[in-house]
């Protein structure tokens, strides 16, 4: 398989951490539109929490990429008024949220990486961001604890149930490899000290989810061709729509305060 | 400009005092150890706050009610700045707002239990009921009315209560 195309970033350490950002943001507005729709209470509040803190995540990640940036863009700036080539989430967290069993099993493939990525991150250099990472991480633990849950319960619940968590399993299996794709930026930012080593996370991220998928009577799905171009802003048609709702107040009613 | 009335450390953090947490109004931000520092140089008070969860909605309503808590004792040239290193835990939380939060029927946050990454076994002794004091509790959900909580029922009252989670 040949690796993704290199373009040369001018300022890595800003690229690296919109990447984390993005994802962040992207996948806790997806989160948000369960809001009011949830299956049941408990679990309305619980994905509007996790919503929360990933926006959270994002706007302390992205008030930082802005001030690493040096061009005056504070954390709104990056949100609300960079265009869809300009993020660089993965295309995995962009994809509509589908049935519920869709948006557990996204879930919980992102925070079994989210947490392996904070654990990295909050050894590094940057007092900052490990800070920031420290509290993602404690965040995020509850995060995976409870998609974790629900993978268990869809997986071994009644026919239907697992039936949806199998084809979500399906469906989102080639979106992962993006998450594990090592580029120019992570070499160049580990230079910096702030390691990344996609190859060892993808390692103790399968043996994770393979636990889990199992216990869920599920199957793994077969690593056959993976989605990329997210990290470059290649994304699919599903972003730009999500980005129009998002933005749109805020770039019709520039500089509002409420 | 006005001239700080008072700059020892122990003053200003009795007048933080006055800022309660938005969301649970029993406890201050100083018990809570949402303040890390404040100091005064040259005439400015500089106030260090750190956010309890990334995504706390009640941050900037601190940064206001600091402000005006601090006009209030005549200092009207402030700075606040967040910072995030290290990361705010519930280890932090004074003695004496634990017992604040139990009397606002909040069960207070057990301690962190730290190393390791998420596992999928049950974590915790129960929570204590903080209207009966009964251990017969059962969680019912880790996320609750606020980021900070976590939803519990009492078997022996017959009472739903917030926890304030171990973080």
């Amino acid at each position: 398989m040949a690796g993704p195309r290199e373009t040369a970033v001018a300022n890595p350490l800003f690229e690296s951490l919109l990447r984390l950002a993005d994802d962040r943001l992207v996948l806790g507005h997806r989160l948000s539109e369960w809001c009011g729709h949830g299956p049941m209470l408990e679990e309305d509040i619980a994905l509007a929490n996790i919503a929360l803190d990933l926006v959270g995540q994002a706007s302390a990640l992205l008030t930082l990429a802005g001030a690493i940036e040096g061009a005056g863009r504070d954390g709104d700036a990056l949100a609300y008024f960079r265009n869809e080539t300009d993020f660089r989430n993965a295309q995995l967290v962009e994809l509509p949220k589908g049935d519920f069993a869709f948006t557990i099993v996204r879930q919980f493939l992102f925070d079994a990486y989210s947490v392996l990525v904070w654990d990295a991150l909050q050894r590094c250099r940057h007092a900052e961001l490990a800070g920031i990472a420290a509290k993602a991480l404690k965040e995020d633990s509850y995060h995976l604890r409870h998609s974790s849950d629900w993978v268990l319960k869809l997986g071994d619940g009644t026919g239907e149930s697992h039936a949806r968590a199998q084809r979500a399993l399906d469906d989102l299996w080639r979106f992962t490899g993006e998450l594990f794709e090592a580029d120019g930026v992570d070499a160049a930012v580990t230079a910096l000290g702030f390691p990344v080593d996609r190859p060892a996370l993808q390692a103790r991220w399968r043996t994770m989810v393979a636990d889990v998928i199992a216990r869920a009577t599920l199957a793994l799905p077969a690593d056959a061709g993976m989605a990329t171009g997210g990290r470059r802003g290649r994304h699919t048609e599903l972003l730009g729509h999500m980005l129009s709702e998002m933005q749109i107040v805020a770039r019709s009613h520039p500089g509002a305060q409420w | 400009m006005v001239t700080p009335a008072v700059t020892s450390r122990e003053e200003l953090l009795a007048i933080l005092q006055e800022v309660k947490d938005p969301e649970i109004p029993a406890v201050s931000i100083v018990e809570l150890g949402i303040v890390r520092d404040v100091t005064v140089e040259d005439g400015r008070v500089c106030v260090r706050i750190t956010p309890t969860y990334s995504g706390c909605p009640a941050m900037f309503e601190i940064e206001r009610d600091i402000v005006d808590a601090l006009a209030r004792h005549g200092m009207t040239d402030v700075a606040i700045e967040t910072v995030h290193s290290p990361a705010w835990t519930t280890d932090w939380i004074a003695e004496g707002a634990r017992e604040k939060l139990r009397a606002g029927g909040i069960a207070p946050p057990g301690p962190v239990t730290g190393g390791g990454l998420v596992t999928l076994e049950r974590r915790r002794v129960p929570a204590r009921c903080p209207y009966c004091g009964s251990a017969n509790t059962q969680l019912r959900s880790e996320f609750g009315s606020t980021a900070c909580k976590a939803i519990h029922f009492c078997a022996a009252c017959s009472q739903p209560f917030d926890e304030f989670k171990a973080f």
